[in-house]
């Protein structure tokens, strides 16, 4: 009976794996069959056209890279030193109990809702669109990614070595920065990672704040163009040429992703060979 | 390493210490450190009653004790590194060279800085060895460009560690060995020139050759240094100390030379922990 009950749950363990990796595949399949079908060199070169005629994705590229790069600009100092404190400086205060708390609703708020927050206080302000107000978007929700990664990856800094620091004269800001940051580097670095393949995906947020624009455009005070609404308008029409585009820069993204994860989990694995290496 | 029926014997082996009369707290040079009626809290729990005692220059002292005795704790009053931890004070006079160092206008990073301290764990920086040792005298400015590179290659060589990484200077420190670690955190204290060396069971994590080569750098800085050691182990305090002392619940029950307490204990707490019945 016990050998039955063991081989049903193994067996379903296995059914909803398989079930999980095959949804997987499929996505990953139409995408990729799609997406190839859409790529080509005109898609790095050219600007999105009208309906009916050719064109690329440049503005929208160029458009995510200028707004992702702003947003980890913005958003990950904060995040980084607000990890900080909560880690070395205020780890037992009911302020960072307060701040942790709303960190993690932070973190799992809908990406919509910041949009329509950046909305209200930057677009509605100033009266337009532009690439600030979503690279603001964006750093809003890269700010609990890097802040969590940040408190987690100094709290694995083992005390000694603090101890060792200040046992030698050094004062916590000097340990801080000579120790504790260079111990969590690759950690930090990989928060910052994650952190940028989460955002360079969002795109509610910039739907309401950096809205699209149909040409080339490096005005930060401007609407601007970039690939998660453009794939958004464009596989909601019913142009092939728009629908062809919007696959490859479904593609696009996703591989972009797809790298900075692999990268951050390469760097993950060589912190823990790191520390493996030392015993 | 020695069977404990060897150590009579092997004390034997040692040279004879002076011994200052009337007073069995005595060692190789001139009191160091004086402890007078020292009392230690951890919030409202008393760690330490009652301490006085003198540490002798330029000599070993063992301190042992069934855990949680306070030894360590007295340690970390010497270097007042207690006090980078919230709710732990210490009240009394404890004086190092004459200054009373529990007074509140002393600066604890310039304190520590001349007290230096190694702990049960080795704790290499996330830098090169050549870096790891550097550490206290870039930190202090007392040494740079050749000078740095004299001192660094000095302190290598008296943690007798300089032959086996003199070919690796750039290397992280942290890809050593535990035994070799635990050296160049040794190498690092010493690089500065404190007046004392603190060692909080140094080699508590060390297989025995590590030990024993640590042992032997010990001795070879006793000449230099006032060594004040903690350890377990009390072969280890019978090989190494000129002094030790015997403390039990927050208390110091006896200490006085090495040879006596190991062989003619006067209190009977003493014999009972060197003999093992309890501990």
């Amino acid at each position: 009976m016990r050998r039955f009950r063991n081989g049903a749950f193994l067996a379903l363990a296995v059914l909803a794996t398989t079930i999980g990796l095959a949804c997987l595949a499929a996505i990953l399949w139409t995408l990729v069959s799609h997406g190839f079908a859409g790529l080509s060199s005109q898609v790095f070169t050219q600007m999105t056209p009208p309906p009916g005629s050719r064109g690329g994705l440049l503005n929208a590229i160029y458009g995510s890279v200028v707004m992702t790069l702003l947003g980890i600009l913005i958003g990950s100092p904060i995040g980084l030193l607000a990890g900080t404190y909560l880690a070395e400086y205020g780890r037992r205060s009911p302020l960072s109990t307060t701040i942790r708390f709303i960190n993690d609703v932070l973190l799992s708020a809908p990406s919509i809702i910041i949009g329509l927050f950046v909305y209200q206080i930057v677009v509605v302000r100033v009266g337009h669109f532009s690439a600030l107000a979503g690279a603001i978007a964006l750093a809003v929700i890269a700010i609990p990614v890097t802040l969590r990664t940040t408190e987690d990856m100094l709290n694995l800094v083992p005390a000694g070595m603090k101890d060792a620091s200040a046992a030698l004269g050094a004062y916590p800001w000097r340990t801080l920065i000579s120790v504790i940051y260079p111990a969590a580097r690759s950690g930090i670095v990989t928060g910052l990672l994650l952190a940028i393949a989460r955002i360079s995906g969002e795109t509610a947020p910039l739907l309401f704040t950096a809205l699209n624009n149909q040409f080339w455009s490096t005005d930060l005070n401007a609407p601007m163009a970039n690939l998660p609404v453009v794939i958004f308008q464009f596989a909601l029409s019913p142009y092939t040429n728009w629908q062809d585009l919007a696959w490859a820069g479904a593609l696009i993204i996703t591989t972009t992703i797809l790298l900075l994860s692999i990268l951050a989990r390469f760097l993950l694995a060589m912190l823990q060979a790191q520390r493996g290496g030392g015993r | 390493m020695m069977p404990s029926s060897k150590i009579p014997k092997h004390l034997k082996l040692r040279p004879p210490v002076p011994v200052a009369q009337g007073t069995a707290e005595s060692g190789a040079g001139p009191a160091k450190i004086e402890i007078r009626s020292l009392n230690f809290y951890y919030g409202e729990v008393r760690a330490l009653s009652d301490i006085s005692m003198t540490i002798a220059d330029r000599a070993i002292t063992a301190f042992i004790g069934p855990s949680g005795c306070g030894k360590s704790t007295l340690l970390r009053v010497l270097n007042r590194m207690y006090a980078l931890y919230p709710h732990q004070r210490a009240e009394g006079e404890v004086r190092i060279g004459g200054e009373d160092i529990l007074s509140a206008t002393v600066d604890v990073a310039d304190l520590r800085y001349r007290i230096g301290m190694v702990f049960q764990r080795p704790t290499p920086f996330p830098m090169t060895v050549f870096e790891n040792v550097a550490f206290g005298l870039r930190l202090h400015a007392v040494a740079r460009g050749a000078e740095l590179h004299h001192r660094v290659e000095a302190a290598l060589r008296e943690a007798a560690l300089w032959d086996e990484v003199k070919d690796m200077l750039n290397k992280d420190g942290r890809s050593l060995s535990g035994g070799q670690q635990q050296r160049l955190c040794i190498a690092r204290t010493i690089a500065v020139n404190p007046d004392v060396l603190l060692l909080d069971e140094p080699t508590a994590a060390l297989d025995p050759i590590s030990t024993l080569r640590i042992e032997e750098t010990l001795q070879a800085l006793r000449e230099k240094f006032c060594i004040v050691i903690v350890t377990h182990n009390l072969q280890q305090a019978a090989r190494v100390s000129h002094v030790t002392g015997f403390m039990y619940m927050g208390e110091l029950v006896e200490m006085g030379l090495s040879s006596a307490i190991f062989t003619t204990p006067k209190d009977r707490r003493t014999d009972d922990y060197i003999t093992g019945r309890f501990g």
